[in-house]
């Protein structure tokens, strides 16, 4: 038996993680990556809460979440293709203008 | 007792590859100790009794995402990331300031335990078919609305990622 808020600690300290990296971080695909640790840190949470109050709609909702987070790396890799072949980077701290 | 150790070895081993993540400046090192949060996770859901759930986050997270960013990194021909000056700050403060906020907020999760109870190995068995059952009749419409929007993601990719003539 493991208490609830130790998963919930856990599912915490993911998500702070990936909040770190995203604001430290200035490659565009490592930052990219800390917001699929952020979403897995929320599934953990989910799962938990399910599995506490007796409720698969939590673990239905994961799925939903794992889809979303599917299409969202597949546009945003798309777009990281785009940049990289307009500035020739990755770093965001050059990808500060709208305009080329 | 098995499932406290269990959940305490993965959930450090799902920790520290966070922060080795966070750590490692080339992206392919992130992206391989992103698969390591992702595998312990999966471990995770396991404990919980989501089996479904833990398969799928192998299948699609740690398979299909993954792959989709290693390609891309190898793609790009990504190197080591540049530091900044305002990284550099970004470390000094976040970094503390994060602990501070980690630490407050693991008090207090500890200190209320929300639902005050515990959750027990295999608590709720997350079968296949039981979520099946759930996902095609109580979830039906979100479940539509999502293929739109994967078929809307794939047109969007194909278009944002083709060459201009």
């Amino acid at each position: 038996m493991v208490p609830l808020s130790y998963y919930l600690v856990l599912s915490a300290v993911l998500f702070a993680c990936g909040v770190a990296g995203f604001l430290m971080k200035r490659n565009i695909i490592t930052i990219f990556m800390c917001i699929e640790l952020m979403l897995n840190g929320v599934n953990l949470a989910f799962v938990a809460f399910a599995a506490h109050w007796h409720r698969l709609s939590g673990q239905v909702f994961v799925f939903f979440v794992m889809v979303v987070a599917a299409a969202e790396a597949a546009v945003g890799l798309a777009i990281i293709i785009s940049v990289f072949r307009t500035r020739e980077t990755l770093n965001v701290d050059r990808v500060n203008l709208l305009k080329l | 007792m098995l499932h406290l150790a269990l959940f305490s070895f993965f959930g450090a081993i799902c920790v520290a590859g966070a922060i080795n993540l966070l750590a490692q400046r080339h992206p392919i090192n992130s992206a391989l100790s992103l698969i390591v949060v992702m595998g312990s996770l999966a471990v995770e859901f396991m404990l919980l009794g989501a089996e479904f759930v833990a398969v799928i986050q192998v299948i699609i997270y740690a398979g299909a995402i993954m792959v989709l960013f290693v390609f891309t990194i190898m793609l790009l021909n990504a190197g080591e990331e540049e530091r900044s000056a305002g990284s550099r700050i970004a470390v000094l403060l976040g970094v503390p300031a994060l602990l501070i906020l980690m630490g407050l907020v693991a008090w207090v999760l500890i200190r209320q335990n929300p639902a005050s109870g515990t959750v027990a190995a295999g608590a709720l068995p997350g079968t296949p078919p039981e979520i099946g059952r759930l996902l095609f009749r109580d979830f039906l419409l979100p479940f539509e609305i999502t293929s739109v929007l994967i078929l809307i993601a794939i047109m969007g990719a194909v278009v944002l990622a083709r060459k201009e003539h």
